[in-house]
């Protein structure tokens, strides 16, 4: 299984963020040139999973955001973490809109 | 054997069950269905709470600042800690502390000094690597890690699986193979440092379990000092079998811990919940399946309490720990399942615990050694050891 998320972006509008499934999930934020500089997920208390939590990126516009990508997955808590971790490994730092919080004990991967 | 509770038994419970209801559920509400961790400063603020109750460390021995408390009174507050959402794996949110890897208890002093004591201050972690792609429930076999004599140096190659905690650990006891053709008594336990070279987690192994994943784990020339053998080379495997039965009790009684919390919830809500005009507390299929969970419920308890019981008293115990654990994980699971079934739609979402439970409480039957394993064990004892 692939573990980096490869799925094509899509850009950030409300037309694209209408269409969005309620369910629970994970997603990436991007700036124009693709680089992550937001990774989220839409939990248990989300209101509309994800098109609920890219409803607020289109209102905060974490960073530079433009895009966005998304996967629906019931093992969000996981998979939201492995994608930090994957972060890290891949670039040395979070991306830059979730180092100002950062989840406690994140861990560290050091994938193929 | 006498297992009613006695005073200060009934004491100790009532505190741990107003704790869980006054500080840990309140927070619970606000946080994800999925969490596993409190945010710092509520963690903290129970942990210096329990601190002070003098609970903290019930795993750890006394000598070691642990609570020192026996076993039977562990299971008791077992059962309390875990009747949350997060509860199974994650009881009242590790405020009550974790005995870490207990298999450093019989480690040198050196090896104390560097691992277990900055672990039971809470400034390491460590995990548990003995399982491997090709098995985890038969070691003796399965372990195809090889750690091979180099100097005063033991280089170690190969890869562990379902490791939990390995990312964010600064250490961990790793099982290898020293003696390819020995069976048992060629397996050696290691204690590895992660950021030595060679040590890689390779990646995030996704379960049911969504707030507690595990980890792969690969080893490519991990060079480790002769040091850092624990115990003796080729006794690794009396290591890794140490202290599982103990561990078994406390495992079972979270089991039995939720169960009661499920119950409780589906008996308030048969009460209430009326179709036809009638409460479901009424119809014979909802009483029937309250009373097969309650005495799934009591089944479970007694044996577990029995298991504990003979363990403080110095008795053999691992038949009874091994039937604990598989009673209450499986009565767990049916337990859970009937509870969802009262509660309906509303039983599988996320605005409910049970779904979780529901999750969690399946890899109850596999962890801590498959219920098939230990209908084995169990068999074994009864039959004789001879039986193969």
């Amino acid at each position: 299984m692939a573990i980096r998320m490869t799925k094509p972006w899509i850009e950030l509008t409300p037309a694209a963020v209408k269409v969005l499934p309620g369910q629970l999930g994970v997603y990436q934020l991007a700036d124009p040139e693709g680089h992550v500089v937001y990774i989220g997920f839409a939990g248990g208390r989300s209101l509309f999973g994800l098109r609920s939590e890219l409803e607020r990126a289109l209102r905060e516009r974490p960073a530079s955001a433009t895009r966005f990508r998304y996967e629906v997955n019931q093992q969000y808590t996981s998979r939201y973490r492995e994608l930090l971790m994957l972060h890290v490994a891949d670039h040395g730092t979070l991306p830059v809109a979730n180092a100002a919080d950062p989840p406690t004990g994140l861990g560290r991967l050091a994938p193929r | 054997m006498n297992l009613e509770p006695t005073e200060e038994q009934r004491q100790i419970v009532a505190s741990v069950r107003r704790f869980v209801r006054e500080q840990i559920l309140p927070l619970e509400a606000k946080l994800d269905p999925d969490a596993s961790e409190l945010p710092k400063e509520d963690f903290d603020r129970l942990t210096a709470m329990v601190r002070e109750m003098g609970f903290w460390g019930l795993d750890i021995p006394a000598e070691y600042g642990g609570a020192g408390v026996d076993l039977v009174t562990r299971t008791l507050m077992a059962v309390e800690m875990s009747q949350h959402r997060a509860g199974l794996y994650a009881p009242c949110y590790g405020v009550f502390g974790s005995a870490g890897l207990a298999q450093l208890y019989e480690a040198t002093e050196e090896q104390k000094q560097k691992y277990l004591y900055p672990m039971l201050r809470g400034e390491k972690r460590g995990f548990f690597a003995l399982t491997e792609p090709s098995g985890g429930s038969d070691p003796a076999r399965a372990i195809r890690t090889r750690a091979v004599k180099d100097g005063s140096d033991w280089i170690i190659n190969g890869s562990k699986v379902f490791i939990s905690g390995a990312d964010r650990a600064h250490f961990g006891l790793l099982f290898a193979r020293t003696e390819p053709a020995q069976g048992r008594s060629g397996i050696t336990c290691f204690i590895v440092d992660t950021d030595m070279k060679g040590f890689h987690v390779r990646r995030v192994v996704h379960t049911l379990r969504s707030s507690h994943y595990a980890t792969e784990l690969q080893f490519e020339d991990l060079r480790v000092p002769e040091a850092n053998v624990l115990g003796e080379v080729g006794k690794g495997f009396a290591i890794a079998n140490d202290r599982l039965s103990r561990q078994r009790i406390p495992y079972a009684a979270a089991c039995i811990g939720v169960a009661v919390k499920a119950q409780a919830l589906a008996i308030e809500y048969a009460r209430q919940r009326e179709t036809f005009g009638a409460p479901l507390a009424t119809r014979q299929a909802v009483q029937w399946m309250i009373v097969d969970n309650e005495i799934d419920i009591r089944t479970s308890l007694w044996l577990t309490l029995a298991a504990a019981h003979k363990a403080d008293n110095g008795q053999p115990y691992r038949m009874e720990a091994g039937m604990a654990k598989l009673v209450a994980s499986e009565a767990g699971g049916r337990v859970v399942d009937r509870a969802m079934q009262i509660h309906g739609g509303y039983g599988m979402t996320k605005d409910l615990p049970f779904e979780r439970w529901y999750r969690e409480m399946r890899i109850r039957r596999v962890g801590e050694g498959p219920n098939e394993v230990q209908r084995h064990v169990i068999a074994r004892d009864l039959l004789g050891a001879g039986l193969r």
